[in-house]
């Protein structure tokens, strides 16, 4: 089989397998005083600070979550509640519209039901928000702006966003600025502090880690109001019992890919290179979404004009390719991908999308294997139309 | 039947039930490279099933998804609703409102399962669309096929499929047709196949009313209109709110203050959509003695002259003798015995034996006592 979809999931480190299960076999709740309880904490510490090492990050600025939804969550719905609560003029959220469902869907509920206003911010065709843009959104009317969220790279189609810029514009004003960087770490130089960043998410098995367990990476002068309310752990900002062999395992993984992400970026952008090449020299007509340049590079986005990407989905499937449309699914019914829409696609067009994301075990024969059947599949996919 | 079974490419249509689920698992059995694929028939699905339906909340695609899972075959959903909506639901209520009585499951074979799915299925390399109806079809030596009752008449569905010609049985697959066996050991099997969906309850009512409430869904399409019941020789015996909520044949629900003068219970004999009236009278009056069909479907060749047939006229009724010839591109039919409750808009399917030659729509009845126009 062909996996082509690690920005779905990729598979977990040999590693950092070992260290999540060599702690699944100790007990000890990290939040209790004896000695049990010690060493977990211990182990959990020790990968914060691996974790805050391998993000350019202070331990203290680790706030571990449940996944990138947990966190996104907590920095869009925390951050609007705590800046509201210290000026209830704050109201406005700035978000570009290409954000993955984990923010867009949080920052609609806000709108539907904590009073926000949330505002759009333009994109380009690539899909990019300008920092311009985002200064321009917030110079309307700078004090009524309860954060900004931007994405660092987008995980349909892999264009990078102007991060640095984007939060300096964002601090000109004292705007906090999230990001959701799980598609970022390991495929681009992720460093918190050097971004600027109030806030950021990152994703354990996004980057060979485990399922179920992410961080919001928070400055220390920012406090959210908890999504999760409880005993207390991570800063008060997020209770739960830990997840210590899950930390641990996180920690291995996150060092691990950002010690390799420059080896793997221009490996894997090679290959990446080549299955692009592939599917163009077969299908001359398929469209390459995203920014050509400025993008991940283990991303690689197509639009497949007169094709429905699921019935492609379905025929590579059955010759044994695993890739995605890219967009989400409602009742497991694709719909035309909000990131393409924001980007002017025609909605004909973005229903014929499919996402090839490479990873660490991504080899030359995945590709040839696209190569040979990306190509009938197209034409049959083409006859079956759009219904 | 004599010829080499080989692997077919089989898009098995999984709602969800216990009995799509099985037939799936069936042609996996058989040798064949299986997909499900669930049909999104609303665009707004229920998140969870209430009451006895069975194919159309999110909560039942869910379901044909983990039986999928179990089988080990593929699974998609297909999104068809606007097809669906266009073809079967508007369809449905225009019927109604035209004072017919139509059957949304028979439209939704014809037009849908074995029309937009087959097309899109044929398209992307698949053979045949497999379903868990109870029919079976009959390959001929000279590569023909016939579509049969079921091999148990009790769970017999081969009305339902009345609509499809040739080309569309060529490509279908019914596995559950030749079962010899009752419901329960279906959910014996599918339990033995470790299918969730073994206990799961019949779906019964029409799927796209998720509350079956028919009345309520045509009133919220077609508005309230009040108009006069009358009997058959025209006198008003009461109003009713809309003629479309009537059914010919219906006894109960009609309202009228007073009994009959002879003391008999009255029916419905005719819905009038033109002047909104609906006419009742006594049991005697539904007796229909022959009717004309109209968009005749053939499942192989049209019958060359007149000939002897047995009917059936709705899903679960009984088969009754006639008399049935083509003239003109409809269908005329003679009742040996005269048969109460026909309505126009209902299909009258033909069979000779257990081998479905064909359907059509009702169009006309000829009562004894009266002619009853569409």
């Amino acid at each position: 089989m062909a996996y082509l979809d690690h920005a779905a999931t990729t598979p977990m480190l040999p590693e950092a397998i070992e260290a999540m299960t060599a702690h699944l076999a100790v007990t000890g709740n990290a939040s209790s005083l004896h000695a049990a309880g010690r060493r977990a904490r211990r182990t959990v510490e020790e990968g914060r600070e691996a974790l805050a090492a391998a993000l350019g990050a202070r331990p203290s600025e680790v706030v571990l979550t449940s996944g990138g939804t947990e966190a996104d969550n907590l920095a869009v719905k925390g951050l609007y509640w705590s800046r509201r609560a210290a000026d209830p003029r704050r109201t406005r959220v700035l978000a570009s519209p290409v954000e993955h469902h984990a923010v867009l869907d949080a920052v609609d509920w806000l709108a539907g039901h904590e009073g926000a206003e949330v505002e759009y911010l333009p994109v380009d065709a690539y899909g990019r928000v300008h920092p311009e843009a985002l200064r321009e959104a917030i110079a309307r009317d700078p004090e009524s702006v309860a954060l900004a969220t931007v994405m660092w790279a987008n995980n349909e189609i892999g264009t990078v966003m102007p991060v640095r810029a984007l939060a300096d514009a964002a601090a000109e004003f004292g705007v906090p600025l999230h990001a959701d960087a799980v598609q970022a770490v390991g495929q681009l130089p992720v460093d918190f502090a050097a971004s600027g960043l109030a806030a950021m998410t990152v994703s354990g098995h996004k980057i060979g880690g485990p399922y179920g367990i992410g961080a919001l990476l928070l400055g220390r002068e920012h406090t959210p109001v908890p999504v999760l309310h409880g005993g207390g752990q991570e800063r008060h900002v997020r209770s739960g019992t830990l997840d210590v062999p899950a930390v641990a395992a996180f920690a291995v993984a996150a060092r691990l890919a950002t010690a390799g992400q420059e080896t793997f970026a221009r490996e894997i952008g090679a290959l990446r290179d080549a299955l692009v090449t592939a599917v163009r020299t077969a299908v001359p007509d398929a469209v390459l979404g995203g920014d050509p340049d400025g993008r991940l590079p283990a991303n690689a986005h197509f639009t497949f004009p007169g094709c429905e990407g699921d019935s492609l989905l379905l025929l590579l499937d059955a010759a044994g390719i695993a890739c995605s449309t890219g967009s989400a699914c409602t009742a497991g019914i694709a719909q035309p991908s909000h990131v393409l829409l924001a980007t002017g696609t025609d909605p004909d067009l973005a229903r014929g999308t499919l996402r090839f994301s490479l990873g660490h075990t991504s080899t030359e024969d995945d590709v040839k294997a696209v190569a040979e059947a990306i190509g009938p599949a197209v034409e049959r996919a083409r006859t079956a139309g759009l219904s | 039947m004599t010829q080499t079974p080989r692997p077919l490419r089989v898009l098995a249509a999984m709602s969800g039930g216990v009995d799509s689920a099985v037939a799936a698992a069936r042609a996996v059995e058989a040798g064949h490279d299986v997909t499900g694929v669930h049909l999104a028939l609303s665009a707004n699905p229920q998140s969870f099933r209430t009451g006895a339906r069975g194919c159309c909340t999110i909560e039942d695609s869910r379901d044909a998804r983990r039986a999928a899972d179990v089988i080990g075959i593929p699974f998609y959903v297909w999104d068809l609703a606007e097809r669906f909506r266009a073809d079967v639901v508007d369809d449905f209520v225009a019927e109604y409102e035209a004072g017919r009585t139509p059957n949304p499951c028979l439209r939704c074979n014809e037009k849908i399962k074995f029309a937009a799915l087959l097309d899109k299925a044929l398209a992307l390399g698949f053979d045949a669309v497999c379903t868990g109806h109870y029919a079976t079809v009959v390959l001929n030596e000279d590569g023909t096929r016939e579509l049969h009752r079921a091999s148990d008449m009790a769970k017999d569905q081969s009305y339902v499929l009345g609509v499809l010609d040739e080309q569309q049985l060529a490509h279908a697959m019914f596995p559950l047709g030749d079962t010899l066996t009752t419901k329960d050991e279906i959910r014996a099997e599918a339990e033995r196949r470790g299918l969730a969906v073994a206990k799961k309850p019949d779906s019964h009512d029409i799927c796209f009313i998720a509350d079956g409430d028919t009345q309520g869904f045509l009133a919220t399409r077609l508005g309230r209109a009040e108009g006069d019941i009358v009997d058959e020789t025209g006198a008003k015996l009461g109003t009713h709110e809309g003629a479309y909520g009537f059914t010919i044949g219906q006894r109960k629900g009609l309202r009228i203050g007073h009994p009959a003068a002879d003391g008999k219970p009255r029916y419905v004999l005719d819905i009038s959509p033109v002047n909104n009236t609906v006419t009742v009278g006594p049991a005697e009056s539904l007796d229909v003695t022959a009717l004309t069909a109209i968009k005749p479907r053939w499942c192989g060749t049209a019958p060359a002259g007149p000939g002897r047939y047995t009917a059936q006229l709705r899903a679960h009724g009984g088969e009754t003798e006639v008399s049935a010839a083509l003239e003109d591109g409809e269908l005329r039919v003679t009742f040996d015995e005269p048969v109460r409750g026909v309505a126009p808009g209902q299909a009258i399917v033909l069979y000779d034996g257990t081998r479905v030659v064909g359907s059509a729509t009702i169009a006309t009845t000829v009562r004894r006592t009266a002619t009853a126009p569409a």
